[in-house]
């Protein structure tokens, strides 16, 4: 058995990704027509490459599927529950990062803080009549923070896109989306509060603990620890 | 060796007969609830312990978290009074993080009791009845009465929206500490609203709101201007005094046997007279409670009592737990939950108090002898 390193199949997450593997020692390249998902690591042995969607690599991580992955620590603290149990960090990469923020609409002076947030949806829902709603796609990561913030009367809807256009839309009052510039949330005419750092983002390598490690995968792995050590 | 689910069903049965006995009427509410109403009541954190199903037409169902919601909500639409009600069955319960000693489904059986008459003396009947059921399993019980804070806030000096939201925080503590440290003066203004109260001095909250736009989403400039002048009332507040916030403390700390922590809360009381009802209340459910046979100093009085687990339990409320076991949950809690009925009511409230046991953990501790 070979050890599997699961890295993103497209764009440029994965051009990168090569990058940073090719900087370590490690040729990583795509093979067959432009079409066909396969791949080839050159420099080390007993390392096969599977090309996956890099929102699909935190399943597989977490099903012990592939020994190693790449992809974003937001993707892994939203998919994996008690990730910490299930994969371990091995190194940041230094790209994709982008920060995890809640946003509301610059038009609200008075909101600042999540202590402001709290008392506007408190009011919000006795004014409206239903919860306060900020759109998201990362339920679990947004849930727990606020849990942790103790905010109440808000709720979350699901939006997979173009989520800063949903308070302009009518469909949410607040956001809590992947930013790295804050270009976008600015046009929308968004600001994100202050506390509202949910998580900071980046390309990160990933060990699964529950893939089945045995001489082969493990020697692989040291060689690999190695390389990556050589050149922080 | 772990009861079999047989076991467990018939062990649920026997229970319920010994409050069907007590005069409870059976009810059987449905395992899927509307999402709606438990996302309401919760917020979205009732998510990572509810298990979410989808129904083409009804949306969004929950498998039902627990039996007290759809009995208040089915009691509270019948218009009927004074009953009392029994049932036992299943509940499942999500758990994102694997937690040991507590299954994703198990059974329960309980008793709620809805009357207004005396509301003591169906506390103490609660109590009793569950101490009494549970006796041959030596088990720990803890008590505790939420509406001593609820009181406590009122008595405050503070202005009406202050003591509000320290209200809505009273079960989660982070929050409620953290309102308290503020309006204590014990925490700092954020430098925002600083400056945000600062520039209301110089200019309008039109020309303020002017300067920030465009207006966007669902909440009004109106909504934005009357904040902007809760802001400013809430600066001009004179602090909640440093005395005060010691009595909240001193009474948050108690953790007694009830006949000293009654002794220690009359001491406070005497600085924060809002507390004599409740207090004449906690007194009485004592005395009911002994009356009825229960063994006062062999339960703990804890103040903070249900204040994480218990959202909606306003008065009196308590648990019975396998001492020497620690990891495993209550194996019966209850209490009082006006406001509960409140919420669902509709317009409508109705004194209820009730509990709820784990049948399969009274067999898996009556097997194994003392708790």
């Amino acid at each position: 058995m070979s050890l599997k390193l699961g890295v993103p199949s497209k764009g440029r997450l994965m051009e990168k990704t090569f990058d940073w593997f090719g900087a370590r020692g490690l040729d990583i390249r795509r093979t067959g027509s432009e079409r066909e998902y396969a791949g080839a690591v050159g420099g080390i042995d007993g390392v096969d490459l599977v090309l996956l969607s890099a929102g699909e690599i935190p399943r597989e991580l977490n099903a012990g599927r592939i020994h190693l992955g790449v992809t974003g620590t937001d993707l892994v603290r939203e998919r994996i529950p008690a990730w910490q149990d299930r994969v371990e960090e091995l190194s940041g990469m230094g790209f994709g990062q982008a920060d995890l923020v809640i946003a509301v609409p610059k038009c609200w002076v008075d909101v600042d803080t999540l202590e402001d947030l709290d008392a506007v949806a408190s009011a919000f829902r006795q004014r409206h009549g239903h919860r306060l709603r900020i759109a998201t796609k990362y339920h679990r990561m947004v849930r727990e923070f606020l849990r942790e913030a103790g905010v109440a009367d808000y709720q979350l809807v699901d939006s997979q896109g173009a989520t800063e256009g949903t308070v302009k839309n009518l469909t949410a009052e607040a956001v809590a989306d992947i930013t790295s510039t804050g270009d976008t949330l600015r046009a929308n005419h968004l600001k994100v509060l202050s506390d509202g750092l949910i998580h900071r983002s980046q390309a990160t390598l990933f060990r699964s603990k529950s893939a089945a490690w045995n001489d082969r995968t493990r020697a692989a792995l040291d060689i690999l620890s190695e390389r990556l050590e050589e050149n922080v | 060796m772990q009861p079999t689910k047989d076991q467990v069903r018939a062990e649920a049965g026997r229970l319920r007969s010994v409050f069907l006995e007590a005069g409870a009427r059976i009810v059987d509410p449905d395992i899927l609830q509307p999402a709606d109403t438990l996302l309401d009541l919760y917020g979205e954190d009732i998510r990572a312990r509810a298990y979410v199903t989808g129904d083409p037409l009804k949306g969004e169902q929950m498998l039902r978290p627990d039996f007290t919601v759809p009995v208040v909500e089915m009691h509270m639409a019948s218009g009927e009074g004074a009953v009392r009600y029994t049932y036992a069955g299943e509940v499942f319960r999500r758990q994102e993080v694997a937690e040991p000693g507590r299954a994703n489904e198990y059974f329960q059986v309980g008793l709620e009791i809805f009357d207004a008459a005396d509301p003591e003396e169906a506390e103490a009947e609660v109590f009793a009845r569950f101490a009494s059921v549970l006796a041959p399993l030596s088990l720990r019980a803890a008590m505790g009465d939420i509406g001593l804070l609820t009181s406590a806030v009122s008595g405050l000096t503070a202005s009406a929206p202050r003591k509000a939201a320290l209200m809505r925080h009273i079960w989660r503590p982070r929050r409620f500490r953290a309102l308290l440290e503020r309006y204590s003066g014990r925490s700092r203004v954020p430098a925002s609203r600083a400056e945000l109260l600062r520039r209301l001095k110089a200019e309008s909250a039109e020309a303020l709101l002017a300067a920030n736009g465009p207006q966007i989403g669902l909440r009004s400039p109106k909504e934005i201007e009357a904040r902007l002048r809760t802001l400013q009332d809430d600066a001009a507040e004179l602090p909640i005094s440093a005395a005060e916030v010691a009595l909240i403390d001193d009474l948050l700390d108690i953790r007694e046997t009830p006949g000293n922590a009654l002794a220690r809360l009359r001491d406070i009381a005497v600085d924060m007279p809002a507390l004599d009802p409740a207090l004449d209340r906690l007194e009485r459910r004592f005395d009911v409670m002994q009356s009825h046979g229960v063994d006062l100093d062999a339960v703990e009085f804890e103040a903070n009592y249900g204040r994480t687990t218990m959202e909606y339990y306003d008065g009196f409320v308590f648990g019975f737990y396998a001492g020497r076991q620690p990891h495993l949950p209550p194996v019966a809690s209850g209490g009082r939950y006006d406001a509960l009925t409140r919420v669902l009511g509709q317009g409508r409230e109705m004194p209820a108090v009730g509990g709820m046991i784990r049948p399969g953990l009274v067999l898996e501790l009556g097997r194994g002898g003392a708790a």
